[in-house]
């Protein structure tokens, strides 16, 4: 039984992305959109991780033995300026996608272990990533053109 | 006579629903305006025009004298006036020959801006953009921030320019302030952009919801024609929603006065209630709807007791408010500023639709939803695509869209540009902010006064980096910032077409010259597409039309098989009879008075002007997505959730401010801060403060009083009034500019947009100018007068006996005719 792993691995990327969006949310104060929904992200996010938490504690007690390598961290910081604003997007989208493909597993092995608990919290959270990961996606494809080829 | 400064909506007509023979059956109302002196004998040609001061669309003929205008009267054949005039028509034509107009062309040479020559000006524009141009990513450099008050023919022309000659994305208008929010909702619900509704609605109904919308400041006409119902047999029920005691709410049988930003916890409320309590159309929602499950999931949890909590309204008030909406039988509903520019803009709007469309209230007599204009032509530039739409209402998102206006055009698909979602306002703002657009063409309009945060607009625009053309009437703030000023020619110097907010078409056509060298805007941006040598892919012109007749030809091209249909219309049936409703189109010559009366909308995703958002956070949906739903020219209904605004009240902070307008004044004051009875009536700003919030700071009528967010802060005087407690407002009328009757000793510091801030609604990028946090305090007491509030409208004081009221006196008496004589 590793589901107990992948929830913690779940809470940890849930963790590493509220930050990111908190610190992208304040390194663009210029660019009021980012700045307010991404903050909204962050508690969004934020509400996952505590819907999760007691799920996280029921099946924690039947994983054993930590895997290699669990956790990674694929957020390192913000930056400044029209290509930096794109670059802090584009990887915040790759935490979110982490978020939503570890929903996606572990709505997988909700299922088998027969927990409809999980199955439905893993249904609402997993919308609501989707739901960011096409906000981040729309504002970087409206942010692209002018930053990779218009900005000097 | 009626002195129509002080009864601005002058006399009624009262009516009753027609008898059944399917002809609305408001009287007719002849209004008449001639200057001092001038008889109805003297007058040599009446010309046809329509407003240009608001976004009612009433139709009217200039009398003209000796080559210059010399008075006004409405058009009683008119589907939406039937020959009324508010103030602003009747009187506001006197700008136009005021005698700071522009007349000749300025060029910046030092820092000063000097009069030149057509020939100077339009090269150092080219110049610029020729260079700009030459190198790659040339088209993300310029950019165009225009107007709702151009014609048809000008929008069009320009949107070309834009999309196929200079390929940008980055072309928006003023509307984005004042009429994105109805063409968000419109889309999000419908499919496409456009009115379901018709004025005349209001002859049939037997309800009238007006949400957020001060019509009897805004659209003076279409209040008379609410009034007249009202006094009439069989009048139809009001329900006002509005933190202010405006007109509306003071006439209505259920006002609700929630606090600003909670107007989708109110929309759920009443869409929850209407559900619960079976008043909804089950067999319209099945069959002609996607979506209600959800909506009904998401509005359970808004019981009355939790909503008047948010909204600090009455429980009782949301009972008679609901059972108003869910037991009419013909319901019409309009929509305003109270909802585009606040929080959760486009979800409330929506929401709005969501309950037409519960109730099966769409597309009949009677039964419409009216998501109003801002301005006369913000129509025009939604559907002609002078802000960031493809033209026609055509999706960008759609290569088939694409392809039919490059195979109009004659161009490479790839010029038009459709890789991204088109740049709203504030993000072109944003990025001549940050340098990489380098060239901002602003055309009818005064950003430096009506952009929220004025104080950066101002900062973006000063940058000498920028290279800003303002083309415009006379000198605006916005214009004393720019590199070349252009001057242009108005209404009555030019012909073209506006369309209002009920989808009528009217004509105006030229009655004088423009003063000294001005211009008309079409032939302005002609000139620059000829001398960019812009060509299509077999070497011709780009634009081949010459003249606004030929440009209107043109466009009816471009909107055929479109919603926005012109293809049967002509200037000589616009000419011969009055306003036509699109779509015009061979089957329907007469124009269409509703849309979807048969229930099918315009979902298709052939035919659908977006693939729709997550309305909470504006994230798209995509085409994949939305061909998986099926919409089968189904409704959408949207339950949204109610969050807290952007910005809400702390201890620093503890007031709402919302901002709006008078019934006297349009927009930043340029014409009708030149109109001598409109100029009198609402010569400088003021606050209206509550008589709680007031007596808290301990100020009176008249007082001095500063107002400060955090953005920055403003003197003006207070009015006292029933607003409700814990709200501000102050009108955005006035800036810098000190017009004639204008007694302000400092005029630097009254913008209520140094008060607002730089957010946005997230799907229709509607600025919010109506949830901002501020603290007030008294800095002076009055010097003895009152404040330079108006008594009629939105402030009218509560004691109206210490009060001089606003009136016009002799220059403001005007004639009103019916069939059976002056009345």
């Amino acid at each position: 039984m590793h589901l107990g792993h992948y929830i913690e691995l779940l809470r940890h990327s849930q963790d590493v992305l509220s930050k990111a969006y908190r610190e992208v949310a304040a390194a663009h104060p210029d660019e009021p959109d980012v700045r307010i929904d991404c903050e909204k992200f962050a508690e969004q996010i934020q509400r996952h991780s505590d819907r999760l938490a007691p799920v996280h504690t029921r099946y924690s007690g039947e994983s054993q033995n930590e895997p290699e390598r669990l956790l990674s961290s694929l957020f390192h910081g913000t930056r400044s300026g029209p290509l930096g604003l794109l670059r802090d997007l584009h990887d915040v989208y790759l935490v979110a996608s982490e978020c939503d493909l570890a929903w996606t597993l572990i709505t997988q092995a909700a299922r088998g272990a027969r927990d409809t608990e999980l199955i439905c919290i893993a249904s609402e959270c997993d919308g609501q990533v989707a739901v960011q990961l096409a906000w981040l996606r729309s504002r970087m494809k409206q942010a692209a053109p002018q930053a990779l080829v218009v900005e000097r | 006579m009626h002195d129509r400064i002080a009864d601005v909506w002058g006399p009624r007509t009262p009516y009753s629903p027609p008898a059944g023979d399917g002809r609305d059956g408001w009287p007719v109302r002849q209004d008449e305006y001639l200057s001092a002196g001038v008889a109805p004998a003297d007058v040599e040609r009446w010309v046809q025009t329509a407003s240009v001061l608001h976004s009612n669309g009433d139709a009217y003929d200039f009398a003209v004298r000796g080559g210059a205008i010399v008075g006004v009267r409405g058009r009683p054949d008119d589907r939406v006036n039937r020959g009324r005039l508010g103030p602003k028509d009747l009187f506001g034509w006197q700008a136009i020959s005021s005698p700071d107009r522009l007349t000749r062309p300025l060029i910046r040479v030092d820092g000063r801006l000097v009069e030149s020559d057509w020939n100077s000006a339009m090269k150092a524009i080219v110049d610029r953009a020729t260079s700009l141009l030459a190198e790659t990513g040339g088209w993300g450099r310029i950019g165009f921030y225009s107007s709702g008050q151009l014609s048809l023919e000008d929008y069009y022309t320009l949107g070309v320019i834009g999309k196929a000659g200079i390929g940008t994305p980055h072309m928006d208008g003023n509307t984005r302030l004042c009429t994105a929010t109805a063409a968000a909702a419109l889309k999000v619900s419908f499919g496409t952009d456009g009115q379901p509704g018709s004025y005349a609605d209001i002859d049939h109904c037997d309800a009238i919801a007006l949400w957020g919308h001060n019509v009897a400041e805004t659209q003076t006409v279409l209040w008379a024609r609410m009034l007249d119902r009202r006094a009439g047999t069989d009048p139809p029920r009001l329900l006002a929603v509005d933190p202010r005691p405006t007109p509306v709410a003071r006439e209505a049988d259920v006002h609700l006065a929630p606090r600003n930003g909670t107007n989708l916890a109110l929309m759920n409320a009443l869409i929850r209630e209407v559900i619960h309590r079976g008043w909804f159309d089950e067999q319209y929602v099945t069959t002609h709807t996607i979506g209600f499950d959800d909506l009904r999931r998401v509005v359970d949890s808004y019981t009355f007791d939790r909503v008047a909590r948010i909204c600090d309204v009455d429980v009782r008030d949301l009972g008679a408010a609901a059972e108003l909406l869910g037991t009419a039988d013909r319901l019409v509903s309009t929509v305003l500023q109270g909802f585009y520019q606040s929080n959760q803009a486009t979800a409330s709007a929506t929401a709005v639709n969501s309950l037409h469309l519960l109730r099966g209230m769409i597309g009949r007599p009677g039964a419409g939803v009216l998501q109003m204009n801002g301005q006369p032509t913000a129509q025009n530039n939604r559907e002609a695509g002078a802000d960031g739409d493809l033209p026609g209402f055509r999706n960008w998102e759609n290569i088939e869209h694409v392809r039919e206006l490059a195979r109009l055009w004659n161009v490479d698909e790839d010029t038009i540009p459709h890789w991204a979602p088109p740049t709203h306002a504030m993000q072109i703002f944003r990025y001549a902010e940050q340098g990489s657009i380098k060239l901002l063409w602003i055309i009818a309009t005064n950003p430096a006064v009506s952009m929220p945060d004025i104080a950066r607009i101002r900062a973006i625009l000063g940058n000498e980096e920028l290279f800003v053309v303002v083309q415009d009437i006379f000198m605006t703030e916005t214009a004393e910032l720019a590199d070349v000023v252009l001057p242009a020619a108005t209404w009555g110097e030019r012909t073209g077409t506006f369309t209002n907010a009920d989808r009528t078409v009217h004509l105006s056509d030229k009655a004088v010259e423009p003063p000294g060298e001005a211009r008309a805007d079409l032939d302005i941006f002609l000139d620059f597409a000829d001398r960019m040598g812009f060509r299509d892919r077999d070497g011709a012109a780009l634009i081949p039309w010459r003249d606004p007749e030929s440009a209107f030809e043109a466009w009816k091209q471009c909107s055929r098989g479109r919603p926005c249909d012109y293809s049967a219309m002509t200037y000589e049936m616009l000419r011969q009879g009055s306003g036509i409703q699109w779509p015009c189109t061979a089957e329907h010559p007469a124009g269409t008075e509703r849309l979807y009366g048969d229930g099918l909308f315009n979902t298709d995703p052939t035919f659908c002007e977006t693939y729709g958002f997550d309305i909470a956070s504006g994230a798209p949906r995509s085409p994949t997505e939305y061909r998986a739903i099926d919409p089968g020219h189904r409704a959408f209904l949207y339950g949204v959730e109610y969050e807290p605004g952007p910005e809400t009240i702390d201890d620093d902070h503890p007031l709402l401010l919302t901002t709006g307008r008078t019934v006297y004044q349009f927009h930043t004051r340029t014409k009708t801060g030149r109109t001598p009875q409109l100029d009198a009536a609402a010569p400088d700003a003021w606050i209206e403060i509550s008589v709680p919030d007031a007596r808290n700071h301990g100020i009176g009528e008249g007082d001095v009083v500063r107002i400060t967010s955090k953005r920055g802060s403003i003197e003006t005087c207070a009015r006292i009034t029933d607003i409700r407690a814990g709200v501000v407002f102050v009108p955005f009328h006035y800036g810098p500019w000190k017009s004639i009757c204008d007694t302000s000793t400092d005029t630097s510091h009254r913008a209520a947009n140094d008060l607002t801030m730089s957010v946005w609604d997230p799907v229709s990028k509607q600025p919010l100018f109506k949830v901002a946090a501020v603290h007030i305090e008294k800095v002076a007491p009055t010097d003895g007068s009152p404040s330079a509030a108006p008594t009629v409208g939105g402030p009218r004081p509560l004691d109206e006996a210490v009060i001089q009221p606003t009136i016009g006196g002799a220059t403001a008496l005007a004639s009103s005719t019916s069939d059976a004589g002056r009345i």
